[in-house]
């Protein structure tokens, strides 16, 4: 093992490139996180079962490519309607069962934690524990910039992530429906003074939360092969991002994403890769016990 | 009922129970049976802290993990008998736990939990990375085929778990009953009221991760000897964390009785889907389950039994 004093002696290279990789992850973390970002930033919803919807996203993208040949991404775009009607169920009945009765704390997490193992276990019965992958162009040539190596396979996610939170940022800051979901954060009593319904703008929320993971599911699947278990990695990575860039910003949570991607990308190429599970869950323990308001906080 | 005679009694059961499954002579009952109650340690342990006090934890699994790990530590060192390791396993994970105990000081509600989940993955990774115990492949124990006294190893296995649920199920009652109880139940109602009516909250709090997690780790560390061999990914399996939670959950988390019932029927059930059908459809009742119930009846089925007897009461 490698101690890190010998970081001196690391080629240029592979550190430019260990920061690009970072930069690259950091991006795809930032579309798995941005639905917890709503849920749980923005609602106060403790969605641990995203991951589990994300993964769900990356089967149907996985059965859709090998069945059909389409493109992974353009069928994640097609599922979007299916994922936002699902998240305005799982909404429907969390609130029936939790929210109105105010009981969401406890049992609210242990809805979600069953959620997320149901969806697991679901998997593992349909499809067994073999890993899953797709098929499309851009998996296996990269660009080369100088010395700076540039794979497809993770610039076409980061691409299409970074579209993402910028489609999400725009949508929050603009549009009627976006300020009022930022506002049911602040002041569920004036939104309802508006004419709005809080009930109805969380639903609104929370599905679209939803459906970024059926984005995320087929961004994932290109960048690794998938197996059901593979979501569990991403509870601490989602929520660990989350709170580093300060629960319910949407720019936070891609500089977090980032910071946490570049971090995770030193650890495997100066340490090796199994130990880059403990580095997002470490991150998130440091921060929660030291800055639970995040890096840029409120 | 005191509660020298509720150990009086249970041990009166628990020896009812063991000298039933020898009288029927079939072996693999006791293997299933440790399994089922082993399930019963954890669902207890589990609810001193999540049931009485209100803190969620997910890392079930790291506590039973570092138990079973310890072990594998000690069998390699200098070899101990099961019962010191037991005890050894429990001290152990009791200390992790005093540790999580400091964590509430900083993490209420939702960030708890997430604590305790972040705690298990990074516990798992120190574990997989440890050559000494075996690291990712695992490690194998040699473990005796036969006991004086008693005959094949799997029930003097199965006498130990035995043992240990009735110490589990004392404890949880005997709290339920005691000061200790009710200032846990102040701290699950209002944390903040609790506090600020002198309620020694931190104390309290430090009291139940600590007994919570030492029992759950007393569960993990007769577990190399029953399997003879552990991978961390069996010993940290989301499997655990789920059970310990959906037990207490689907049997009534508000007195020792929920989780026993709902360990007695749960992990019976894995057992059964596990010969007949396959285990992970066993799991897969067992998070189906758990969702209904926390919808359906968040009282458990304890919760369930009482409006029914009241409902009768009253016609």
């Amino acid at each position: 093992m490698r101690h890190p004093g010998e970081l001196v002696d690391i080629p240029y290279d592979l550190l430019v490139n260990a920061l690009v990789a970072g930069l690259l992850l950091g991006a795809f973390y930032a579309a798995v996180t941005v639905g917890i970002s709503i849920s749980f930033g923005i609602l106060d919803i403790v969605n641990i079962a995203h991951p589990g919807f994300v993964i769900l996203g990356s089967y149907i993208a996985y059965i859709v490519n090998t069945r059909l040949g389409f493109d992974p991404i353009l069928v994640s775009i097609a599922m979007l309607p299916v994922f936002y009607a699902l998240g305005a169920v799982i909404y429907q009945v969390y609130h029936a069962s939790f929210e109105r009765r105010g009981q969401d704390s406890l049992r609210g997490l242990a809805f979600f934690f069953g959620l997320l193992f149901v969806t697991e276990v679901a998997l593992v019965l349909v499809f067994g524990v073999d890993y899953r992958y797709v098929h499309a162009a851009y998996i296996g040539p990269s660009i080369n910039i100088g010395i700076i190596d540039l794979p497809l396979r993770m610039l076409v996610p980061c691409l299409v992530s970074l579209a993402l939170i910028a489609g999400l940022q725009l949508f929050l800051t603009k549009t009627f429906i976006g300020r009022a979901i930022m506002a049911v954060a602040q002041d569920q009593l004036a939104l309802q003074l508006m004419a709005a319904s809080p009930t109805r703008i969380k639903r609104i929320a929370f599905a679209i939360s939803i459906a970024t993971a059926a984005i995320a599911g087929a961004l994932l699947i290109i960048i690794q092969p998938v197996e059901p278990s593979v979501g569990r990695e991403y509870i601490g990575r989602v929520f660990a991002i989350c709170v580093l860039g300060g629960l319910g910003s949407i720019p936070g949570t891609l500089i977090g994403a980032m910071m946490l991607g570049i971090l995770e990308s030193f650890t495997s190429t100066f340490y090796g890769p199994s130990w880059a599970p403990a580095v997002a869950f470490g991150v998130l323990l440091l921060v929660i016990a030291f800055r639970p308001s995040g890096l840029f906080g409120r | 009922m005191r509660s020298s005679t509720f150990i009086l009694l249970c041990t009166v059961v628990a020896a009812f129970v063991f000298a039933a499954i020898r009288w029927v002579g079939n072996d693999y009952l006791f293997v299933a049976g440790y399994v089922v109650l082993q399930f019963i340690v954890l669902a207890t342990a589990w609810n001193i802290l999540g049931g009485y006090t209100g803190y969620v934890n997910f890392g079930s699994a790291a506590f039973f993990a570092l138990g079973a790990y310890s072990s594998i530590f000690f069998n390699k060192a200098f070899p101990l008998p099961v019962p010191l390791l037991i005890v050894i396993g429990g001290v152990v994970s009791g200390i992790v736990g005093l540790g999580m105990g400091y964590l509430t000081l900083r993490l209420r509600g939702a960030f708890f939990a997430i604590g305790t989940l972040a705690l298990a993955i990074v516990l798992q990774t120190l574990v997989t990375n440890w050559r000494y115990v075996g690291g990712a492949r695992g490690a194998y124990v040699i473990r005796p085929g036969e006991i004086e006294f008693l005959g094949p190893y799997s029930q003097y296995l199965f006498l130990l778990m035995l043992a240990l649920a009735v110490i589990a199920l004392s404890i949880a009652r005997g709290i339920e009953r005691s000061q200790l109880g009710y200032g846990f139940a102040t701290i699950r109602d209002d944390e903040l009221a609790a506090e600020a009516s002198g309620v020694p909250t931190l104390r309290l709090k430090l009291i139940a991760t600590t007994i919570s997690g030492g029992l759950m780790g007393m569960a993990g560390a007769p577990f190399p000897y029953y399997l003879g061999y552990v991978q961390p990914s069996a010993a940290f399996g989301l499997e655990y964390a789920v059970n310990s939670i959906a037990m207490p959950m689907i049997g009534g988390t508000t007195s020792w009785v929920g989780p026993l019932i709902g360990a007695i029927l749960l992990a019976t059930l894995q057992q059964w889907a596990t010969v007949t059908i396959s285990s992970e459809l066993g799991v897969l009742i067992v998070g189906v389950l758990l969702v209904s119930f926390v919808i359906l009846a968040p009282k458990g089925i304890v919760g369930l039994v009482e409006g029914w007897r009241r409902k009768k009461a009253g016609s």
